[in-house]
């Protein structure tokens, strides 16, 4: 009974579960050769995705209707602009990543313009505008491959005490959210407006300033993703982004953030992007191919949001 | 009495006991309601009253005792809708999104087949037409355009109508609780007609009037048990009171009647372009009076948002709000009580952006005593308390922020009588020290208890009553007189 509460109280218990459950198999599978490098990868890129994750997941509190799809754009923009700022220079490294999150503010005031001014849905607005920011990336980057600095490309790929630079980093931004989350009161405010958004405004919430300022974070957390994801790849590539548009709104939701709002969950979102980096390890061990391993993907996360659903009517 | 013993037994619960984990929500409750008879049921917020309601209608099962309708035991709600008992919800439960007559086919199954829209606007438009002589709802428009007033004379009539059969039992929790003074005066007429052509109901009221009026018998509630059941001949207001275990006080007029001059804290040019202007000083206890929906919720709505900013967080709230309309703007759901408490004083709770627990905690447990919030925690979540503990809460939200103007727009539906006085009190002594408190209220004793009442008719402030002026008969004369006199 008390453990079924805890279930049911904490729904980040579940991606955790399932994060070692597939853990296990993927080494046993490899008869336990890869557990460290394999949970070294995992680390790795459940970093970006945790990053790019959060600021989705304050964005998708904020409640019905609200997404930011310009996700991948500002991604692909940030790591573009910054690397070319940077010009394999190690001394320009703090001006690249000041560069990449005035980026992300810009793109943020943007799509806040766009939903506010032009009241135009966010779903729609986030989406014209990474159509411009992409198009600026295409326009600024011209197919040339710009190396990161030295210093920054080895950061971004070595680690410390054997866990990676970048999931160190993630676990930082996690920490701040999680305290902005739970012990600010702007994360009150998200909550509040996120359950009932006239309520907030009669309870003397700003409620525009805070909306502008969640779009503006989700922006600047993609921004620093994509220049951290960058440097960690060698360079910036235009699709560099695409593949965490679905991811960033799959980790929120796996992660047992609620999609209709109010709710949030930071733990959740670090078990839920290490069960998507393993469940894809795991199909490529047994030698699947990559339409099956989609296929399979998206099978997961239907299957999550229908459990999660379940769980929330259980209350 | 052989008389009594004939009469058809309409819905029996006998014994009833509920647990809601550790509270006990029904302690052995007895309710009869025989055919051709207006129950009337009254007691705390929290005594039990929703939640015998729920039994009658099916949606709770008695964990002990037994439920009967017509003497067969029965269970479930659509073995309640069967035997012919229709409720309408304290919470109104309608679809905002569906026009009336959509709304008319969710509730009488059997309007289908070709042309059910028609079928189901005359049902609707004659039922309230036999209710509400001389409404004005247009009964093509969806739910959402109407005003709370106007959607629960929709529900009310929706559960009079009956398209084979009549309803039997109809059970009315808080049905006035949006009406002013003449549609209540309305319904209560026709609750009696529907009673002597052989129909009961089940009447939920805090305004003993309306229950001494209309009932032929009342019941008592307190903490889950019925402490009295007797005919309502045998009861005036006094006694009623004491029955519901509240000592009566005598209400104070320590109204001040002198008018106050100087720079107002608050004011408002006169609304529509004509009318009078508002102004309210410090330390007034302000009233608007008016029937309901004429623009008072409006003007308040106007008075907060435009002394808010929806961009910049304010250093100091200079002004709080506290709704009427809990389900549709006060309450977040996923919230505790604690939380939904302390969301309009962060500011205070909290040192550089970051709020205090124990500051918080201390807050909730003052005002739990304050107001006497009935929860084991205020841990728990908001939707645990009865709707009358919930308005508690959003009073309590506004009075504990720091700001020295607090707007009410018709804050007290559905609380009973004892908090009722104790709120009047804190306003008292809050205005006293200070605080301007303009008040919408639908219910004349609260008009009264105001130093100075404007009154509202179409959208504009058409007179202005201070001190002994503040009679019923001034405030309808106010709210009829150019309509009236043409």
């Amino acid at each position: 009974m008390n453990l079924r509460r805890q279930f049911v109280e904490k729904p980040w218990i579940w991606s955790f579960a399932a994060t070692i459950i597939v853990w296990i198999t993927t080494v046993l599978f490899t008869g336990g050769a890869s557990s460290f490098g394999l949970s070294q990868a995992a680390l790795t890129f459940a970093a970006f995705s945790v990053i790019v994750g959060i600021g989705q997941m304050f964005v998708i509190t904020l409640g019905p209707g609200n997404i930011d799809l310009s996700v991948p754009a500002t991604m692909t923009l940030s790591g573009t602009l910054a690397l070319k700022l940077m010009d394999v220079q190690d001394g320009m490294i703090l001006v690249g990543l000041l560069a990449s999150i005035a980026i992300g503010l810009i793109i943020g005031i943007g799509n806040y313009i766009l939903i506010k001014l032009l009241r135009i849905p966010p779903i729609i607005a986030t989406l014209s505008m990474s159509f411009i920011v992409q198009s600026v990336a295409i326009w600024s980057n011209r197919g040339l491959r710009i190396k990161p600095p030295e210093t920054l490309a080895e950061f971004a790929t070595s680690g410390l005490f054997g866990i990676p630079n970048v999931a160190l980093v993630a676990l930082v931004l996690s920490g701040l959210a999680w305290l902005m989350l739970e012990k600010s009161i702007y994360g009150r405010w998200i909550s509040a407006i996120g359950q009932s958004t006239f309520a907030a405004r009669m309870a003397g919430i700003p409620v525009d300033g805070t909306r502008l300022v969640t779009y503006m974070l989700c922006a600047v957390l993609a921004s620093v993703c994509g220049y951290l994801l960058a440097s960690f790849s060698g360079g910036a590539a235009l699709n560099m982004g695409s593949e965490y548009l679905l991811m960033s709104i799959a980790v929120v939701v796996i992660g047992g953030t609620a999609v209709a709002g109010g709710n949030s969950n930071i733990p959740g979102i670090w078990g839920a992007s290490l069960f998507m980096f393993l469940v894809v390890s795991m199909l490529n061990t047994y030698g699947f191919g990559a339409g099956f391993r989609l296929i399979l993907t998206g099978l997961i996360i239907i299957a999550v949001i229908l459990l999660a659903g379940g769980r929330q009517s259980l209350r | 009495m052989t008389q009594i013993l004939k009469r058809e037994e309409v819905v029996a619960a006998r014994g009833v006991r509920i647990t809601f984990g550790a509270v006990k929500a029904l302690d052995g409750a007895d309710l009869v309601i025989h055919a051709g008879e207006c129950v009337g049921l009254v007691g705390h917020n929290g005594a039990g009253k929703s939640t015998i309601v729920n039994v009658i209608n099916g949606g709770l099962t008695p964990h002990e005792g037994s439920l009967t309708y017509g003497g067969r035991d029965e269970r479930g709600i659509s073995a309640a809708r069967a035997n012919g008992v229709r409720c309408v919800f304290q919470e109104l439960s309608l679809c905002p999104n569906l026009t009336v007559n959509e709304n008319a086919r969710i509730m009488h199954a059997d309007l289908k087949g070709w042309n059910w829209r028609s079928r189901a606007l005359s049902l609707v438009k004659t039922q309230l037409q036999e209710i509400f002589p001389g409404h004005a709802i247009d009964c093509d428009s969806t739910i959402d355009d109407l005003s709370i007033a106007e959607r629960q004379m929709v529900e009310i009539a929706i559960s009079f109508a009956g398209t084979d059969k009549k309803p039997k039992l109809v059970i009315l929790d808080e049905p006035t609780s949006s009406l002013d003074a003449g549609l209540a005066a309305q319904l209560m007429a026709y609750i009696r007609k529907f009673v002597t052509e052989g129909g009961s109901v089940l009447l939920i009221s805090h305004i003993l009037g309306e229950i001494l009026s209309t009932s032929s018998r009342i019941v008592v509630m307190k903490d889950g048990r019925v402490v009295a059941d007797r005919a309502a001949g045998d009861f005036n207001t006094h006694s009623l009171v004491e029955a519901m275990g509240n000592v009566v006080r005598e209400q104070e007029f320590s109204r001040k009647t002198t008018r106050k001059t100087g720079t107002p804290a608050l004011s408002m040019p006169p609304r529509r372009g004509h009318g009078l202007a508002f102004e309210a000083h410090r330390g007034e206890l302000i009233g608007l009076a008016g029937l309901g929906g004429h623009g008072q919720t409006e003007a308040l709505l106007d008075l907060y948002l435009g002394r808010n900013s929806n961009w910049w967080p304010t250093a100091a709230k200079e002004i709080a709000f506290v709704a009427g309309d809990r389900s549709l703007n006060g309450t977040f759901p996923l919230w505790s009580i604690l939380k939904n408490l302390s969301i309009a004083s962060l500011g205070q709770l909290s040192s550089r952006k970051m709020i205090d627990d124990g500051r918080e905690q201390a807050l909730g447990e003052s005002w739990k005593k304050r107001i006497e919030i009935r929860t084991p925690d205020m841990g728990n979540r908001i939707l645990s308390l009865s709707g009358g503990n919930q308005q508690k809460v959003l009073f309590a939200r506004a009075l504990a922020t720091t700001a020295s103007i607090v707007l009410m727009d018709d804050p007290m539906r559905g609380v009973d009588i004892g908090t009722k006085q104790e709120v009047y009190e804190i306003l008292r002594s809050e205005a006293a020290s200070g605080r301007t408190f303009i008040w919408y209220s639908t219910e004349m004793d609260e008009i009264r208890l105001c130093d100075r009442v404007y009154v509202f008719r179409e959208g504009a402030i058409v007179a202005e009553l201070v001190g002994e002026d503040i009679t019923e008969k001034n405030v309808l004369a106010a709210s009829f007189s150019e309509g009236a006199a043409a």
